[in-house]
């Protein structure tokens, strides 16, 4: 296995502030669906404001990876931790914690009966016990943010995909969560759209957020992210700068990918 | 003509569907609660709820009505002496309605899980995802959308509901009716089809709305996606 254990401890590409202490770690997990071996022994730290793009081809485990670390997929062997806390099984302190840990989908995944306010407020108001006024005023200030506050009383079918996807964001956003996980979020979306979510999320980045990014737009890993992580078969088989991973990939497996997505 | 007039005014028929309709009513709403319940067993993701609702909705589901009916008067009520009311035909009523409400719940499940079914998984990963409970995320987020999604289901299974309340005939409950229907007949059996056409057209004209009605609710409450 070609793979570089040497974490960053500065942000070389976007950011400049130095890296803060290990926030979500991975040890020796292991993933099977029946006979296919998802997720193989992957060890894999992710630092407190560091951005993490997981870059791979289908099937390569990435998607089930970034699921797991807040047990939309559970796992069979290994183990995860965040915040140095494993992850609990199951009930109240796992609701607990995924209420901690931000998660944007690919299909969006609005709550389709609610309004693009009532989406933002369900998690502050239900699980944080807010108070109406203030969950709504933070909420439209987060809408705000991401350039949507004028479709707040709107059904989300009434928007468009990027709009969804920023308001998915925000929806994220207001439970204050310690890492976002993000899901291949522009892959669902017109060409168009595509960058009206990546600047929210290189924005995002440039705050301080820690997060972990399945995605294969390439220009945000190289505006963004500390780090790459390239997975096949679940593995991961190389870890690297940005920089180095698309000029100079050193796995054979690494190149014959980049070199299909990179001819046209 | 006449003799048909003097005939339906000499029986309650007004009275009699009054009956029918109060049956249906509580039937529906305890079958829908029971229902409501049995379906959030049969999501929920502990095995020894699901197995519940799952064994209750096969035996119900698989149970004729009438049998059920003469099940709860002569056995829960008669050997065991449950009794709902010192009232005789209050008590043969509540029965009756017990009845009707054990058997749908199994039919109101079925309907809610179908409506459980449009509702795409990542709903409920999104509502999990932002830190609700499984309880929390099926009341706010995954029942409302699947209530809107089976309400045309839910509008056959109140449409059968009120046309098996004739079957609390079996039941003792002797002024709905199909009983009432029944000595009618046998007292003027010269004017049968007139008698029974009554019946037939009282039905279909009480049936019909609940069709419309939740045909109509199910589209313009649909869930847009």
């Amino acid at each position: 296995m070609d793979h570089d254990d040497a974490t960053p401890t500065t942000g070389p590409a976007g950011t400049s502030t130095p890296l803060g202490p290990p926030l979500v770690e991975l040890e020796g997990v292991n993933k099977h669906f029946g006979d296919l071996h998802v997720l193989r022994d992957i060890d894999l730290t992710v630092r407190k404001g560091e951005v993490l793009v997981v870059i791979g081809p289908s099937g390569s485990g990435k998607s089930t990876l970034c699921r797991a670390i807040n047990r939309l997929e559970t796992i069979d062997e290994g183990e995860i931790r965040i915040d140095g806390k494993p992850l609990p099984e199951e009930g109240k302190a796992l609701a607990k914690l995924r209420a901690d840990v931000g998660m944007v989908f690919q299909a969006f995944n609005l709550f389709a009966h609610r309004t693009v306010l009532d989406n933002v407020t369900l998690g502050p108001r239900k699980v944080r016990r807010a108070g109406k006024k203030e969950a709504e005023a933070e909420a439209l200030q987060l809408l705000d943010r991401v350039g949507v506050r004028n479709q707040a009383s709107k059904l989300p079918a009434q928007l468009s995909g990027g709009q969804q996807q920023r308001v998915a964001i925000a929806r994220s956003l207001a439970m204050h969560p310690k890492v976002m996980l993000f899901d291949e979020p522009t892959s669902a979306l017109d060409p168009e759209m595509i960058n009206e979510v990546l600047d929210a999320m290189v924005a995002l980045a440039k705050e301080g957020m820690t997060m972990v990014v399945v995605t294969h737009e390439m220009g945000f890993a190289r505006k963004a992210a500390d780090r790459v992580v390239f997975m096949a078969d679940g593995q991961i088989v190389e870890e690297a700068t940005p920089e180095e991973f698309f000029t100079a990939p050193k796995s054979e497996r690494a190149k014959d990918f980049l070199s299909k997505i990179l001819t046209h | 003509m006449e003799d048909y007039l003097t005939i339906v005014r000499e029986y309650d028929v007004l009275g009699a569907f009054w009956v029918n309709i109060q049956l249906a009513f509580w039937a529906a709403i305890l079958s829908l609660v029971l229902g409501s319940a049995l379906a959030l067993f049969r999501i929920s993701p502990v095995p020894t709820l699901r197995w519940l609702a799952t064994a209750y909705v096969t035996v119900f589901r698989n149970t004729p009505l009438t049998i059920i009916m003469v099940f709860i008067t002569l056995g829960v009520w008669g050997q065991l002496g449950v009794t709902l009311s010192t009232d005789f035909a209050t008590n043969f009523f509540r029965l009756a309605v017990v009845a009707l409400s054990v058997y749908h719940a199994a039919f109101v499940c079925e309907a809610i899980r179908s409506g459980v079914n449009t509702v795409p998984l990542g709903q409920a990963e999104a509502a999990r995802a932002i830190g609700l409970p499984f309880l929390a995320s099926a009341r706010l987020v995954i029942l409302p959308q699947a209530f809107r999604g089976s309400i045309a289901p839910l509008g056959n299974v109140m449409i059968a509901l009120i046309k098996n309340t004739t079957v609390a005939a079996a039941a003792s409950v002797a002024t709905e009716t199909s009983s009432v229907m029944k000595t009618m007949i046998e007292f003027h059996s010269s004017h049968i089809f007139a008698i029974f056409f009554t019946f037939a057209i009282g039905y279909v004209i009480l049936v019909t709305p609940v069709g419309l009605l939740t045909t109509a609710l199910s589209r313009r409450l649909a869930v847009r996606r």
